[in-house]
């Protein structure tokens, strides 16, 4: 696959998230866009998991922030791409932080690095003070 | 508040979880149930799982939780009826769910906590399964 | 200034399919076998009338024109459907540089001057070869999901899930194990474990050429779901090397039940679920 092809955003949709009652109707919301492109069922599953991740991660060391999706295509793939911006205290070191195991919090840990897994890509940017952008994309065949 | 229902059923406890748990309510869940395994003195939990369509780190800890909890309380806890593409996203996430027993539907989750029963209590109770005479 | 070639064009057309017809019709490589005759003039036909239709003083210069998208659209479906019934791409191209012949032996026929004729041949020759291009490329792209559409048959078909006891499911694996394979043979088990409501699940690597890391990381990853499921998995098929590389590798699989045979697994099966298999007492006459 080309990787130098570049991504066509077809549809968009902006969720604000500020609490934990937020969580279910997002996740419903990305679940409606991957059956909608007719993603399988597996990687559909690992989609939500990884945003349900993701967007917990935000309000929890984030206090929240804004959570995008993108329908986008690259060359023959249709895929699902998922923004999660905040204004927090940010992450100071990335790499520890992609670290198995690794938790500032009282969870297990496996937040960052397992969704990672879940996803095609993932990209983290975080400035200390500033806040943290996550980007991540599951293609539907991915 | 929506509440999630915990039935008895002879010396075990089901729940069948039906909707996305949000935060709050699966939390209730876990203390609700540790005080049903208290109250009923309960030697099982069933957790059925069938139309729970994602499990993440969170929902992952809580029937972790819930599985320890029990444990210590003398009751083994088995989550039954998990989705394929549920069981898939687990293990890549990395939460394999760690002393949490499986089943794939109740009726087999029932044979196992009744087999674990009778491990336990050994020789002196032959045929007696799902007997209730615990002293606590 | 009127261009001559349009002109010409849009006057000999007749006499432009014709030759053209004829080019196609005398090489060697007409596949009378995979289109008829018939069926080849109607297809010219249409992407010759198409072309003079669309050919105008001002878009002959510019090949990239938007006035060509019905050409292009024509010679896209053509070649891809040529792709798919098996044309080898010097056919599919012999298709357009026919045309090609046609029109400059046409313009050779009716235009007098040298100069003219030069100018007019060259702008003639960059259109048609742009086209030409454009024919390959998705003569390609139509081959590329010949090829797509076999990997998912192939993935589907290598991976069959057998019952071979009430409760007991077998999967042999053949060929090499990547993490778009394992997806594939993940949810086929899993699945039917659901289907079936089997609580063990035998893997059979013994097809499996070689065990690394990566492979390893698949199996465990495979047993660890189905465990999560409530049934057992055993892997099966295990052969010497593949135990040498397992240990000097370092790779722990103590986790999980491994046998050297499906029939020793399948017997360690019978045993989980507390079966026994005996000899049948003969009955004395």
């Amino acid at each position: 696959m080309t990787t130098t092809e570049t991504k066509i955003i077809l549809n968009k949709d902006i969720l604000r998230i500020t609490k934990d009652s937020d969580v279910v109707p997002y996740r419903n919301r990305v679940k409606e866009y991957a059956v909608k492109i007719g993603m399988s069922l597996v990687n559909q599953t690992k989609l939500i998991t990884g945003a349900s991740e993701l967007v917990r991660n935000m309000l929890k060391y984030g206090g929240g922030g804004e959570a995008r999706i993108e329908v986008i295509t690259q060359g023959r793939n249709t895929g699902i791409r998922l923004v999660f911006t905040d204004q927090g205290p940010g992450i100071p070191d990335i790499k520890r932080a992609m670290t198995d195991g690794f938790s500032t919090g009282k969870s297990m840990g496996l937040g960052l690095p397992g969704t990672k897994r879940l996803m095609n890509e993932f990209d983290i940017q975080s400035e200390p003070g500033v806040g943290t952008t996550v980007t991540v994309v599951k293609w539907k065949n991915g | 508040m929506e509440k999630i229902p915990i039935l008895k059923m002879g010396s075990f406890l089901l729940v069948t979880i039906q909707v996305d748990l949000y935060d709050q309510l699966a939390e209730n869940l876990e203390s609700d149930l540790i005080n049903m395994v208290k109250k009923t003195g309960a030697k099982g939990v069933l957790i059925d799982v069938s139309s729970v369509s994602i499990i993440d780190s969170f929902m992952g800890r809580i029937l972790g939780n819930i599985a320890t909890m029990s444990r210590i309380m003398d009751a083994s806890t088995v989550v039954v009826g998990m989705q394929p593409a549920v069981a898939i996203t687990l293990v890549e996430l990395g939460l394999p769910l760690k002393g949490v027993y499986t089943a794939l539907n109740v009726e087999k989750g029932m044979d196992l906590l009744r087999s674990k029963i009778l491990q336990e209590e050994g020789p002196q109770d032959d045929d007696d399964d799902g007997d209730e005479d615990h002293t606590e | 200034m009127k261009n001559e070639a349009v002109k010409i064009f849009q006057k000999k057309k007749s006499t432009i399919l014709e030759n053209w017809m004829n080019n196609q019709l005398q090489d060697d490589g007409l596949r009378e076998d995979l289109m008829s005759n018939e069926d080849l003039r109607l297809q010219s036909e249409e992407l010759l009338s198409s072309l003079v239709d669309s050919l105008t003083d001002a878009n002959i210069e510019s090949s990239g024109s938007g006035d060509f998208d019905t050409i292009r659209d024509i010679l896209a479906s053509i070649s891809i459907s040529r792709a798919k019934q098996g044309y080898s791409p010097r056919e599919t191209g012999l298709f357009v540089i026919g045309l090609k012949d046609a029109l400059l032996k046409t313009l050779g026929t009716e235009i007098k001057d040298p100069e003219t004729l030069y100018k007019q041949s060259m702008m003639v020759n960059k259109v048609m070869d742009n086209f030409a291009m454009h024919t390959f490329e998705t003569f390609i792209k139509g081959r590329e999901e010949v090829i797509l559409r076999q990997t998912d048959e192939i993935a589907d078909i290598s991976t069959p899930v057998i019952r071979v006891w009430d409760g007991i499911l077998a999967l042999p694996i053949i060929g090499t194990l990547d993490s778009s394979r394992t997806q594939i043979v993940m949810e086929n088990l899993l699945q039917e474990i659901v289907d079936s409501g089997s609580s063990i699940a035998i893997l059979d690597i013994s097809g499996v050429p070689a065990v690394d890391s990566l492979v390893a990381q698949h199996l465990i990853k495979t047993v660890a779901a189905t465990r999560l499921m409530g049934a057992e998995c055993i892997i099966s098929g295990i052969r010497p090397e593949i135990a040498q590389t397992v240990v000097h590798l370092g790779i722990d699989l103590s986790q999980i039940i491994t046998k050297a045979s499906l029939a020793s697994a399948l017997k360690t099966a019978f045993n989980i679920m507390q079966l026994e298999v005996n000899k049948k007492q003969k009955l004395k006459a």
